[in-house]
Order: C-alpha cells, then structure tokens, then sequence
C-alpha cells in the first residue's frame, strides 16, 4: 500500500519513464542477442560482397528475391505510424493518444531498415551514389527514393515535435546524479521547452501542419514502391490497380504491427492502465476494415485476370493456384484474411490475445504475400522456356532475419531513450476526460468521486499556475 | 642606364625570339606528317567509343536485324549446337551460362515445333531503357540498345522490365578464357564481361560500321540471318544483298509480341526450316551450346551451408 495517493499524472510519469531509467539483465541479454542474429546478418552480407550475388539464389529468370519481398514490407509496415497519429489525429479520434508515438516509431525503423533492401540489393552497391548523381526520373525507381526520403525526413519530424514536451520532462526529472551525457541530450533535444501557451500553440500548430503533410506521402511512398512493379510488361505486376492495393495492403500490416508492439510493451513496461482493451479492440476494428478492403481487392485483381486467362497470366494463376507456389498463396489467404476476420468478428474470448494472435497471423501472411507478389511473376516464362526457379539461399535468409532483428534492435534502443507513451498529450487528454480517471481513482483511495473530482481540478490548477510561472 | 639596358633587352629579345622560332620551325617540319595523322585520327572514329560510336563510314544507320525461319533448322541438319549462338559464346567469350542469342524450340498450336533465334530485338520503344535509374542503357545514334557497364549500378530493374528476357546478369566475377582479358571494353564490345552489372547483345556495334557482319550472321551455316540497314534500304547475309523493304513485305515479315509495343529491330520470316527440308514434326535432336571453358559461368560461390565450403 502506498502511503499517499499519487496523483494520475505522477503515476503516468512514474509508470511510462521508469523503464527508461531501469535496465534489466533481461532487457541486456534480449539486446546482446539482437546484435548477435544482426552480426550474423553482416557477415552474410560480407560473403555476398565478396562473391556477388551470386551468393544469392537469384539468377537470370528470377532476378528478384528476398530482399525485394522484404523491401515491400518493411515499407509497408511503416504506414502504421502514418495511420495512426496522422490520420487519427486529423480525425480528432481521442483514442489514438497513448498508441501515436509506438506508431511513429514502427514508422521511422521500418522506413530505415526497408531502404536499406534495395541498397543490399544491388549487384554494384560501390556506385549508389550514382543515384544521386545521374539520376533519371523517368525512372520510378527514382519515384521511390524522392517519396522514402520525404517519408523518412516527414516521419522523423513528426516523431521529434510531439516528443518535444517529453524530452523536456525528462530533463527536468533526471536528478543530480544523471550521467551528464543523457542530461546534454535530454536538454539538447527538449529546445528549451517550458510548457508556455505559446510554445503550446506553436506546437500544436507545427504537429497539425505535420499530420496534415504526411498522409499524401505515406501514400505515394506505397504507390511508387507498387509502380516499380506495375510499371513492367510482366503477368501479375501489369495491372492498374497495385497502387492502393499496396496502400492497403501497407495498412493493413501496419495495423497489425502496432497491435503487436502494443501487446509486448504493454507486458514489459506495465503499461495496462493506458494501452486498455478499447485501444486493442478499436485497432483490431480498423484492422478488421482494412481486411476486407484487401480481400475485396485481391478478388478483383485476380477475378478480372482469371476470366480472361491471356496466357502469361494464366501460367501466373496456375503456379498461384494450383502449382508451385500455391502454398503460399492459399496459406496467405486462410491465415492471413478468412482466420483474423473470423478470429476478429466472433468475439470468442479475451480481447487482446484474439488481436495479438490475428495480428500475429497478418504479419506472416503478408509477408508470404509480398512474396507471391514478387516471386511467381518472375518465374512465369515470357520466352518459350520452362518456369524458373528460385530457391534463397542461407546468405539471403541471414540477411532477412538481420533486418528482423536490426528493427527489434533500433525500436528497444528507442524504447529506452524515448518515453513510449506521449506523456504530456495523455495527461491532456485525461484533464478534458476526467471520468475514466476519477473511477480507478475511486478504486484505489475508497474517496468519494465529487471529493476526487475537487482534489484533482484544485491539483490541475496548480499544475497550470505552476507552469505559467517556470 | 635604364634605357641601355632596356635596349640591350630588346635586342637580346630579337635574337631570342627569330632564333626559337627557327628553332621550332627546324624540328617541327618532320614532325608534321605525323602530328596531322594524329589529328586526323583524333576526329576519326578510332576514339574510344564513348564519346564517338565507331563509325569509320561516318553514316548514321538504322540497324535491324531479320530472321527467315524458313531457313533456321536449329542446326540439327549439321547435328551441333545452333551455330550463331556458338559464335557468339566465342567471339564474345560470353560467361557460360548466357545466350545472348539464343535458339528456342517454339511449339506449334498444331503440333510440332519451329526453332526461333532470339537476339536483343534492340526495341525502338525499350522497357529496359526507360526504367535505368542512372541511364546506364541506352541508344545509340543508330538505334542500338547498349549498356555503360561502368555506370550500371546492378539493380536489375531492366531485366525485369525487359518482356523478352534477353538480359542477363554477371552474377559474380565470370569464367572467362585468358584472352579476354585483352579485349578493350567498349559498350559496343562488352568484353570482358564485368561483375554485378547486366549485360546481353548488342548486334556486334563494333564490327558494323567496318563493313563486317555480326558474328551470328556471319557463323549461320544456313545464312537464315540478315543484317538489314533502313537508312540505304538493304540488307543481307553474307551471301546474297536484299531490298530491305520489299524483302520483308513480300515474305510476311512480322515482329515478336507487335502488340507490346515495344517495336522490335528484329523481323522474322515465319517458317519451320523447310528450306533444308525440315518438317515440324522432325526428330532430330536440338543440341544446347557448349562453352569451351570450364565451370558453370558463377564460380566460386559460398556452400549451401554457412560452414561448408565454397562450390568450385
């Protein structure tokens, strides 16, 4: 029993920075094994640079391949931060405030780490800057590198600006003993915030501009990632509609992203008060939309193909049906759409197991699924010959369970130097929602609720006076 | 005492000055014959191909290449692998692995199958060309489609577009006989062929413009392959010169997938080889090109395990 009661913003503070100034053996195991699979990820890649690409199970017919299919979705996992904060925030969904900055954070690492596929990728990587230098734009490979860099530098501004007021509570809360390197950057990093009005609005209007600027990147970032694709004369890519079913598709697993990281910050940082069920249950709704959307898509795209059976593509349906690659496909379409959707519509069982399991199942099936994407079209014979082939060899797979792990990495570095909850917008928005609050309050101190509701109006008023004076 | 020095100067200058250019004049008199040659070829086409095609004709030219298929009978007839793709693997010491002409057995929707040689079809409206990030390929000035392998980034993006799967990929540093190395790489002769960038046929850009044929039309044994020229209207296969024009009007010419729009430079002539006497349905055996050199074009590359060892 604590022998005063806390007030909900002290609890807040007390629950979201604690793990930042613990570190647990666990937590330094869990990064020392994190570095080790990266390791292994590098020195796979120092193979491939000493022998080529032929290193790869990549060759003349399949000449895409793992890194391509990661490419995809790394990017489209990024569009979870993108939904999340700006699109919930320009539809005022009040909900959103505790899941924002895990969103964005998803957003940053699967941008940097998707960008780097590509780069692993080339045959040449010693000539990237040639990108730069002799760049067509009637390339839409150079369609990708404008919309991801703009995606980047977007992200990672709209990740710094709410993080302003929470770095500069770290600065305040960080004692005499701090190391004075976290204090630097701490101080650095916080540009001299003092919660005034103005510096609020200032804020709010720069976050609003942000939100608003991000949403017609994030899209174009998909669709010019599905128009290196759609923009070849190939069975299965040659098709209209692969902008927005990337789009949707990016959604969807970046939904499915965000669930999964809520579900283990919720256990690890004991964050149970503030990412609730409603947070899981209205995600896994909106889940749930973007489901159907791809389904409704995917139908289409390959009814309209299947009626007409042109010969490439139905070689592409055969080996996507019926053949080599009907595994895949069917295993994205059962674990991927019909058992989440069943899973999230029957409502059998606890919330948020069900959704870390649909979310779980969405991220494997899409990830299968960019696979389907890439591979078989690749494989469809356009010359009288046999299908190829493509079997990944362990230098791929090193370097794709690198990239897994190189996200796990910067996302639980990040975890420890940023508070994962935005303190200051949920103590917001708990002073304009005060009745959730005054209930567990009621619980925890047996006070009634008007003498709750007193102390805390007098307790927020003395907040704001104190934060006019500082 | 100013202008006495100032005069000895000038006259100091004179003596100097009429005795260099005398000087200059003696020993350049011999040289000039050769200083002019140079100069000559330096604006003659035995520059480096990058910054003038070689073109000793100096014409510029519409190159296009026709196949009769009357006439290609796979080379079952002499019984060895298809003759222009070997000429090819040879005088390109292409890395094993890759026809960049290479001979397909096509099935008939009636049964039986025509052989049909597939160079670069060199596209008027290239997928491969609009797609380079760094326009590592290109065209020429007389319709070819090369590659600057020392601008390719090696990202593949062309052999994905290209909707003939005519470009191949040096996947690691080639097996390549010793001679190639003392081949001089220009985009019109890739040679040797260079890690992580992508390569295919260039329709033999270094020998057309001396009046030499590319080397698959020269090796076919049935002379089924023409180098054709719109500019001067002609075309032809070492054996015989044809009205360019007329000759593919009066033999039904047409181009592979016409309706990708992609306009090939390649005509074929349709047919089955019964020019030798070949029937559709003849069973003598097509023999796939052998490379003279060893392993299998990609050595050596890492085991299939991390800790075994490398395939030789």
């Amino acid at each position: 029993m604590r022998t005063r009661a806390e007030s909900y913003e002290q609890r807040l503070e007390r629950v979201v920075l604690n793990p930042l100034s613990q570190t647990t053996r666990g937590y330094k195991l869990f990064v020392l094994s994190l570095l080790a699979v990266v390791g292994w990820g590098l020195y796979a890649y120092y193979i491939q640079l000493r022998y080529g690409l032929g290193a790869t199970g990549m060759r003349d017919v399949v000449m895409w391949g793992l890194y391509l299919v990661n490419f995809v979705f790394f990017i489209g996992i990024s569009h979870a931060g993108t939904l999340i904060s700006a699109i919930l925030r320009v539809t005022q969904a009040g909900w959103r405030t505790p899941v924002t900055r895990m969103a964005e954070l998803i957003t940053v690492v699967a941008i940097s780490i998707g960008a780097l596929m590509p780069l692993i990728d080339l045959g040449r990587p010693e000539r990237v800057w040639e990108l730069i230098a002799f760049g067509r734009f009637q390339s839409p490979l150079l369609w990708d590198i404008v919309s991801i860099t703009s995606y980047l530098t977007g992200s990672l501004i709209y990740l710094y600006l709410p993080t302003i007021p929470d770095f500069a509570l770290m600065r305040d809360r960080l004692g005499y003993y701090a190391n004075p390197v976290k204090r630097l950057i701490y101080t650095v990093l916080a540009v001299g915030w003092r919660g005034t009005p103005e510096q609020h609005r200032r804020l709010e209007k720069a976050i609003g501009i942000m939100a608003i600027t991000i949403i017609p990147i994030a899209i174009s970032v998909h669709t010019v990632v599905s128009y290196v694709f759609s923009m070849t004369l190939r069975p299965g890519w040659n098709s209209t509609v692969f902008g927005i079913y990337f789009v949707i598709g990016a959604i969807f697993s970046g939904i499915a992203s965000i669930l999964i990281v809520m579900a283990i910050f919720r256990k690890f940082y004991h964050l149970e008060e503030y990412l609730t069920e409603r947070h899981f249950r209205n995600l896994g709704y909106l889940m749930l939309v973007a489901l159907f959307i791809y389904l409704y898509l995917t139908f289409g795209e390959y009814l309209t193909v299947a009626y007409k059976m042109q010969v490439e593509e139905k070689h592409l349906l055969e080996t996507l049906f019926v053949g080599s690659n009907a595994l895949w496909f069917w295993f994205f379409v059962i674990a991927g759409l019909v058992i989440p959707a069943l899973i999230i519509i029957l409502r059998k069982g606890p919330v948020i197991p069900r959704m870390v399991i649909a979310a779980v199942l969405i991220n494997i099936a899409m990830w299968i699924k960019r696979f389907a994407i890439v591979i078989p079209s690749l494989q469809v014979p356009l010359m009288p010959f046999d299908f190829g082939a493509y079997y990944p060899t362990w230098v791929e797979w090193s370097i794709t369970a690198g990239a897994f792990a190189g996200f796990i990495l910067i996302f639980a570095i990040f975890a420890k130097l940023v508070p994962l909850i935005s303190i200051w917008e949920v103590a917001e928005g708990a002073r304009e929602t005060p009745q959730p609050r005054v209930a567990t309050l009621v619980e925890q101190s047996g006070m009634k609720p008007e003498e709750i509701e007193a102390l805390l109006s007098k307790a927020v008023a003395e907040k704001g006076r104190s934060r006019v004076e500082q | 005492m100013q202008e006495k020095e100032k005069g000895l100067n000038r006259r100091q200058f004179i003596k100097w000055s009429v005795g260099a250019v005398g000087l200059a004049a003696a020993l350049t008199t011999p040289l000039l014959p050769v200083i002019n040659q140079a100069r000559s070829a330096g604006s003659s086409p035995e520059t480096p191909a990058k910054e003038a095609p070689a073109q000793p004709d100096k014409k510029k030219r519409a190159w296009c290449m026709i196949i009769d298929l009357k006439k290609c009978e796979g080379c079952v007839t002499i019984g060895a692998p298809p003759q222009c793709t070997m000429a090819c693997i040879n005088g390109h010491f292409t890395p094993k692995g890759q026809q960049w002409i290479q001979v397909f057995q096509v099935e008939l929707s009636n049964g039986g199958k025509f052989f049909m040689p597939t160079p670069c079809y060199q596209c008027e409206n290239a997928p491969c060309v609009n797609v380079c990030p760094v326009a590592a390929t290109y065209h020429n000035e007389d319709g070819l489609v090369l590659i600057d392998h020392d601008r390719c980034i090696g990202c593949r993006f062309c052999m994905a577009a290209c909707p003939y799967q005519r470009r191949f990929f040096n996947w690691t540093v080639p097996e390549l006989p010793p001679e190639a190395a003392f081949a001089e790489y220009s985009p019109l002769y890739p040679v040797p062929a260079r890690k992580g960038t992508v390569i295919k046929c260039m329709f033999c850009g270094h020998l057309l413009h001396d009046g030499k044929l590319p080397l698959c039309v020269a090796g076919c044994p049935m002379k089924a392959l023409y180098m054709g020229d719109f500019d001067s209207d002609m075309a032809t296969n070492g054996a015989e010169v044809v009205p360019l024009r007329q000759f593919l009007k009066e033999n039904d010419a047409y181009r592979y997938k016409e309706a990708l729009g992609t306009q090939p430079r390649v005509w074929y002539l349709p047919g089955h080889g019964q020019a030798f006497g070949r029937t559709t349905d003849d069973p003598r055996e097509f023999k796939t090109p052998v490379w003279s050199w060893g392993g299998d074009g990609f050595e050596p590359r890492p085991g299939i395990w991390p800790w075994g060892k490398e395939i030789k």
